[in-house]
């Protein structure tokens, strides 16, 4: 199968990150980057189906500054065989802005699926993938955790709050992919050499009007000071009154 | 006079908390900018339309009934076009629907019809004049962001729990409204619904949700955190760490953090969790945090209003003891 995976370019979450003078982004000083987690879920899946569906090919394609490069090699060396670098200085808060120029970009490549990460870890938008699909006019199915693919048609499981669906969907169509369809594989140095002889196409990003801003960026509110109610089964007596009669949790 | 489309959520014809939830948020929304209206739509199989007088129980002044016997299972596309023709043809200033499994499904469909500007799992929001201020966690909770949409209609999504579903009884006018496409047209059908692992009750619904980690040592020991929820008569869920789920002792559909779900109950119980950054983003929000843990200088105390500091092999099951007498004996 013939197969786009859109990834995104975001900042570690492992990492703690300070607010940027601005009051409107991160201070990029020692930050990280890597392919957002369930993007590289969904490249995972891809590969994987190409692996029990014979032969096919998987394109990974980016927004973003030339430092984008890293992410789109990284995941040619995990067994992506192409990608597309879609350039832009900046990457927008806009869902609808970038998924206007990806939707540019995927339009009459004829694709079988094309797959998303069911949100990016920065924004947690999980706008782009559906808002594609409509430009597009595919089919689409968001947050699967099980996936099968036979002949131009395809099955999914989305779970949902207390309950699990299955879908049925005619190919081609554009997916979101949550965790459960396989852990990404770790890249192999074969894999990492390999990656730097693949190609790596490079054209302007097409951004659609941005309507949507980020105007202030805060750090959560902390918590007031908790406390220690006690050691041991012993506190737990103290720990009930407290939840009654001062959390007012318990009626 | 301005006015918002409340998309109000249902499954199997009942509607979830998660619908009073927006039309609360619409109605304090609608009030602040100086009044006006909330129009709450619910999508279901015949008989749907009997929910009507719970949604003017929260402050709708109007209910859409889009009742069709193919709407028995959710129909993505089927809703998002009539939802889309509904705000184009009621010139309503915004849609707000829940951002759950299924409002995150749909919103982001009505934003592609409409051409509209979309914020996504906001906690707040409120509308200035051409333009509409939201409050959105981002960076998976460790930052919030507050945003700027420009245009009219446009979408917004609410994450479940952010608001306080508050009754605000109004007098409703109840309309029927037709399918904007046949049901029957859709691509996506939905051929199952199942249970979910671990039971009905929702982690982004249940007021009390009792979470388990790696201080469990073993899988069988989640019976503890089973007795313990059990405790509360009915309205705590389970959750589990990544750690937990990733080691197959729960169902990964629990796990809260940054890659799982992202939960807000009243009261939320940490047994034998060390509060990993990635886990303390998925539950930090919570109103009340209790934990329990042998460390006392583990991470999850940062986040907790009160701590216990012990082996919970011994804790929990006192604590489970307390818990039943106290949930017994409160004033009905």
């Amino acid at each position: 199968m013939k197969i786009a995976v859109c990834i995104k370019r975001v900042p570690d979450t492992e990492l703690r990150f300070t607010i940027a003078a601005d009051g409107q982004s991160l201070d990029s000083t020692g930050m990280k980057y890597e392919i957002s987690t369930f993007d590289e879920y969904a490249v995972e899946a891809a590969l994987r189906l190409n692996e029990a569906h014979g032969p096919g090919e998987v394109t990974v394609v980016g927004l973003g500054p030339a430092a984008l490069g890293e992410q789109l090699r990284r995941a040619m060396s995990m067994g992506a065989d192409r990608a597309i670098h879609l350039t832009a200085d900046e990457v927008p808060f806009d869902g609808a802005a970038i998924a206007h120029a990806l939707a540019d970009a995927l339009e009459g490549q004829s694709y079988d699926l094309i797959l998303f990460g069911r949100n990016a870890t920065d924004t947690g938008n999980g706008v782009v993938g559906p808002m594609v699909a409509h430009q597009l006019n595919l089919p689409c199915v968001t947050g699967i955790s099980h996936l099968e693919i036979g002949a131009g048609q395809g099955t999914a499981k989305r779970v949902l709050e207390g309950a699990v669906e299955t879908v049925t969907f005619p190919l081609p169509a554009v997916l979101t992919i949550d965790e459960g369809l396989g852990r990404p594989r770790i890249p192999s140095l074969k894999g990492i050499m390999g990656a730097k002889k693949k190609p790596l196409a490079e054209s302007p990003a097409e951004l659609g009007p941005v309507r949507v801003s980020v105007t202030a960026l805060a750090p959560p509110p902390d918590r007031p000071p908790g406390r220690i109610v006690g050691q041991g089964a012993d506190a737990v007596p103290e720990l009930v009154r407290l939840l009654r009669d001062e959390a007012k949790v318990l009626s | 006079m301005t006015s918002i489309l409340v998309f109000a959520e249902t499954r199997e014809n009942r509607l979830r908390q998660v619908a009073f939830e927006a039309i609360t948020a619409a109605r304090t929304a609608v009030d602040a900018a100086g009044g006006g209206e909330v129009h709450a739509m619910v999508a279901g199989s015949v008989g749907v339309g009997s929910v009507a007088s719970d949604l003017g129980r929260y402050g709708a002044d109007v209910a859409l009934i889009l009742e069709d016997a193919a709407l028995e299972r959710y129909n993505a596309e089927a809703v998002a076009a009539t939802v889309a023709a509904q705000i184009t043809a009621g010139g309503h200033r915004a849609a707000l629907f829940s951002s759950s499994a299924e409002g995150r499904d749909i919103a982001p469909r009505v934003a592609g019809i409409l051409g509209a500007p979309i914020a996504a799992d906001v906690t707040a929001f409120t509308l200035d004049g051409d333009a509409i201020t939201a409050v959105h966690p981002v960076y998976t909770g460790k930052a919030i962001a507050t945003l700027r949409l420009e245009g009219t209609p446009a979408v917004l999504s609410q994450r479940p729990g952010a608001v306080s579903a508050v009754e605000a009884p109004r007098e409703t006018t109840v309309e029927s409204v037709r399918p904007a496409i046949d049901p029957a047209s859709a691509r996506v059908v939905v051929t199952q619904l199942g249970a979910a692992v671990g039971g009905t009750l929702d982690l982004g619904e249940a007021p009390v949700i009792v979470a388990g980690g790696r201080g469990l040592r073993e899988a069988a020991n989640f019976a503890l955190v089973e007795a313990l929820a059990d405790a509360f008569g009915g309205t705590a869920a389970v959750g589990a760490t990544r750690a937990v789920t990733d080691d197959g002792w729960r169902d990964p559909s629990v796990q809260i953090g940054q890659t799982g779900r992202l939960v807000s109950p009243d009261l939320y119980i940490a047994v034998g969790i060390s509060g990993a950054i990635q886990h303390l983003a998925g539950m930090r929000t919570s109103k009340v945090i209790v934990a329990i843990n042998r460390d006392k200088d583990a991470p999850i105390f940062t986040v907790a209003d009160y701590g216990i500091v012990g082996d919970l092999f011994e804790v929990v099951p006192k604590l489970t003891e307390e818990i039943k007498a106290a949930v017994d004996h409160r004033p009905s």
